[in-house]
């Protein structure tokens, strides 16, 4: 079977989530680049959208109409010369909307995992429950009569558990996308110890196919990216635990925050990541993992006390930022979280004193965004973190221990053969986490 | 051709250039649309001149609003500037990018042909109402529909690609993509003084490193890179064309008007291909009657304005106007004899590139700005006029070398 007949039927299972609906939208464009080489003109495609709800299968759809549309404007070039033997579309705009037709055309929503049972590929983007993932993708291998190749976009769960729990003989590939799947560039390929050479093969094609950037990574709880993340969390919030002997919380926080962001140079603070992810699933990944790593322990009594009270962050339908540790207006934070007090303080309160405390910011300092865009980058930061490590403040100081542990996190990555290499780890986090920076640099010695 | 009575042009503004590139514009907004632009510019102009009582003919010159804005019979817009136009003659015209051009033509023939002393004379567009490439199919109505299909999804930059590709084929590339960052760079330059630009509040360094480089033909065209193209922009511009009678009945003193001195209106057939890709034929053809029709030369031109849609049709138009021989048009710009300081300035508020190019409105934009520079009015883009060469010159160009209307003036 060739990588087009592979393609001819999929079924993508949590199509309507967060990250399903992404992966749905890649490979539905993909699958329609297919049928429109003139040689697949008489290939039927099919890609089932798999969800449990018809709500939010209505919702996909809306969200595949809008996207495909963005796509084809932003390849119109291409597609002219694609449709150039059909004479009745002449203009960009039939042009794309025949596009959107034939992308959408080739989706398939239902409810109904028996649609999978002809499948030949499926992509499995469900909850990061190893039992319920288990138990899913054994039973669709068990009905289908294809023996398909099975896709997950788990970002905690090691591959080999679910290829030897759900008996599916080497037929299943970590491929872990980040969040939002049509814009990040980063794919985490993940492949077990019995996960067949074709599949890896076909995984690489097809990342290759939809402009992804494959970070391979090898089979260890957490991967590369989850694994710095948590523990970098990690330290984040024992910061927090050892500031707050001396000073409020809700100040410990905002402080740690700031110098996550503004001191390291980083697309948002900790707290707000963690507030982006979800308190809950941040919680919920460390948990899968820590059964699998035997020198350290994963885990926050203040996360979970945070979680039971409610306070998880992660967002709405609209796309917009739950309140967590932090309070948000317009995406902003503008509050952090009091667990004593149960209730948000606002940051005017505190701001300016904790500010102080922290003390001046090195004058060279720049804006995340500044220095990502700029093609001086290196020599920014070079000058930035020279400036910074030469300062005797409180805030130079909490984030050259920050940049460290960030750095001693990356490396172990690398000594506990997570990571094949410095370079891969780095590369996760520039790419998947928009560092300006990798974690292993010269920037804290 | 001695034209039979005095034609002015006085009072002359411009709204803003609105699009990409001003701090105000915010594409996920609501924003001014058509009407407003109309009645800003033709209020303003009626305040100038003393009221729309002394209006006997109005005109309004627009590409495309039936596409962009689902919008026609523009005329009738003329009461809503003001309830005194009510009842009085109005006209729409349409020639491409050269509709704004066709409107000063028709405003001076109306004053030629005696119906009447003043005329209000518009041009609009507002194009931000679409994204960029549905604004393509739009304005590939400028060319031959028939061609539309085996073009480029952005039609006109496809067309001027083509062009650049022959030039660079001919003349040689690194010359001419120099020129071309050049030309840039002296449009911004030259909007960043003219508070009503779209570049205005251009605030890049080094344009020139920007403006060269290279071309990126799957995401857009083959020899031209966007900072060669005018972007797609909203706004109206306005002015009075009047004869000496008009002025009179206004109370304008002819010091604070142009004399239209000499005027040409061409048009080469839709359907057929450019004779030679290095050449804009037909702009040549109007700039020579212009000018003959003015009984003057190029060397009597203090500046010139000229339809600058991509900057490889700036130095094309330089050589068709006779400022340089084929071939020798980016010398002359890398020369700096086009900047405001040069030998012959062009486009001294940014002119498509760096002022904007609201399509219908370019032509009475181009007849604004000349108007500015001759009466000692432009402001922080003020050039000097030489005494001994006090004319100016503005070419409008619609379509690939289709349309052109080419206007020669002088202080009154």
């Amino acid at each position: 079977m060739n990588y087009t007949e592979r393609l001819e039927n999929v079924s993508v299972l949590g199509a309507a989530g967060k990250m399903g609906s992404g992966i749905l939208l890649l490979t539905a464009m993909e699958m329609a680049d297919l049928s429109l080489v003139p040689g697949n003109k008489d290939r039927q495609f099919v890609l089932n959208a798999i969800d449990i709800s018809h709500q939010a299968l209505s919702g996909l759809m809306r969200f595949l109409r809008t996207q495909v549309q963005k796509a084809a404007e932003k390849k119109t070039v291409q597609l002219r010369k694609i449709y150039e033997e059909r004479r009745d579309l002449i203009e960009n705009e039939e042009i794309i909307m025949q596009y959107v037709f034939d992308v959408l055309n080739i989706v398939r929503p239902t409810t109904r995992m028996e649609a999978a049972y002809e499948s030949t590929l499926v992509f499995e983007a469900i909850i990061e429950n190893p039992a319920i993932k288990v138990e899913i993708l054994s039973g669709i291998d068990r009905n289908n009569k294809k023996t398909p190749w099975f896709f997950t976009n788990t970002s905690s769960i090691p591959i080999h558990e679910l290829n030897n729990r759900a008996e599916l003989g080497g037929r299943i590939i970590g491929f872990h996308f980040y969040n939002p799947p049509a814009v990040q560039k980063l794919v985490e390929l993940i492949k077990a110890d019995k996960t067949l050479d074709d599949l890896v093969e076909f995984a690489q094609n097809y990342a290759k196919n939809l402009r992804k950037k494959i970070v391979p990574s090898n089979d260890f709880a957490g991967f590369i990216g989850n694994g710095h993340f948590m523990r970098d969390a990690l330290h984040g919030i024992s910061e927090v635990e050892r500031l707050s002997k001396e000073i409020p919380f809700v100040e410990a926080v905002y402080m740690i925050n700031k110098i996550s962001q503004d001191y390291l140079v980083r697309p948002m603070g900790i707290f707000q990541l963690i507030d982006y992810v979800g308190g809950d699933v941040c919680q919920y990944i460390m948990s899968v993992m820590n059964p699998h790593v035997k020198d350290e322990d994963l885990h926050s009594r203040l996360l979970d006390n945070f979680i039971s009270a409610g306070i998880k962050g992660g967002q709405f339908a609209d796309g917009s930022q739950k309140d967590g540790f932090l309070k948000y207006e317009k995406g902003k934070p503008t509050g952090v979280y009091d667990p004593g007090k149960k209730t948000y303080v606002p940051a005017a309160e505190f701001q300016s004193r904790c500010d102080e405390r922290l003390g001046a910011m090195p004058s060279s300092t720049l804006p995340w965004k500044t220095v990502i865009g700029s093609q001086d980058k290196t020599a920014l930061l070079e000058r930035f973190f020279k400036e910074l490590t030469g300062m005797n403040t409180m805030g130079a100081q909490l984030a050259v221990r920050y940049g460290q542990r960030s750095m001693e996190i990356a490396k172990k990555l690398v000594a506990d053969h997570v990571a094949q290499c410095e370079e891969d780890v780095n590369t996760v986090l520039l790419t998947g986490f928009y560092h300006s920076y990798g974690p292993i640099n010269d920037y804290f010695k | 051709m001695k034209l039979r009575r005095k034609v002015y042009m006085v009072a002359g503004y411009n709204t803003i250039s609105m699009g990409t590139g001003r701090n105000e514009f915010n594409p996920k907004k609501t924003r001014p649309g058509l009407e407003n632009y109309i009645k800003e510019a033709g209020q303003a102009v009626l305040e100038k001149i003393g009221g729309a009582q002394n209006v006997d003919d109005c005109v309004i010159g627009n590409f495309m609003s039936a596409r962009f804005n689902k919008q026609a019979n523009l005329e009738a817009f003329f009461p809503m500037i003001d309830e005194k136009l009510r009842y009085k003659p109005g006209i729409s015209v349409e020639g491409a990018c050269a509709s704004g051009g066709l409107a000063l033509i028709a405003g001076i023939k109306s004053v030629l042909a005696e119906t009447a002393e003043v005329v209000l004379t518009i041009g609009v567009e507002v194009q931000n109402s679409v994204k960029a490439i549905y604004g393509a199919d739009i304005l590939a109505g400028a060319g031959w529909f028939q061609e539309r299909k085996a073009g480029h999804a952005y039609f006109f930059p496809g067309k001027f690609s083509d062009r650049a590709g022959a030039y660079f084929e001919k003349y040689g590339r690194d010359n001419a993509r120099k020129a071309f960052a050049r030309w840039y760079r002296n449009a911004i330059e030259n909007a960043r003084l003219c508070p009503t630009a779209q570049e205005y509040h251009n605030k890049i360094q080094d344009l020139e490193a920007l403006a060269i480089s290279e071309p990126t033909p799957a995401a857009f065209v083959d020899h031209l890179n966007v900072y060669d193209c005018s972007k797609v922009s909203d706004g109206a511009s306005a002015i009075a064309i009047v004869s000496e009678e008009g002025l009179k009945r206004l109370g304008i003193s002819k010091h604070d008007a142009v004399e239209v001195v000499g005027f040409a209106h061409v048009q080469d057939d839709l359907t057929r291909p450019p004779d030679d890709l290095t050449q804009l034929k037909t702009t040549a053809v109007a700039a020579k009657m212009a000018l003959e029709s003015a009984g003057i030369s190029i060397r009597d031109l203090a500046t010139v304005e000229t339809h600058d849609c991509f900057t490889v049709a700036g130095i094309m138009a330089a050589e068709a106007i006779g400022f340089a021989e084929p071939g020798q048009g980016p010398a002359f710009v890398l020369d700096g004899q086009t900047s405001r300081t040069g030998s012959i300035p062009f486009n001294t508020t940014g002119g498509l590139i760096g002022w904007g190019h609201p399509t219908g409105a370019t032509g009475v934009h181009q007849a604004v700005t000349i108007m500015e520079q001759l009466t000692g009015k432009a402001g922080n883009a003020q050039i000097s006029i030489p005494q001994n060469r006090p004319y100016g010159l503005s070419v409008n160009m619609g379509g690939d070398d289709k349309t052109l209307v080419s206007v020669v003036y002088r202080k009154g």
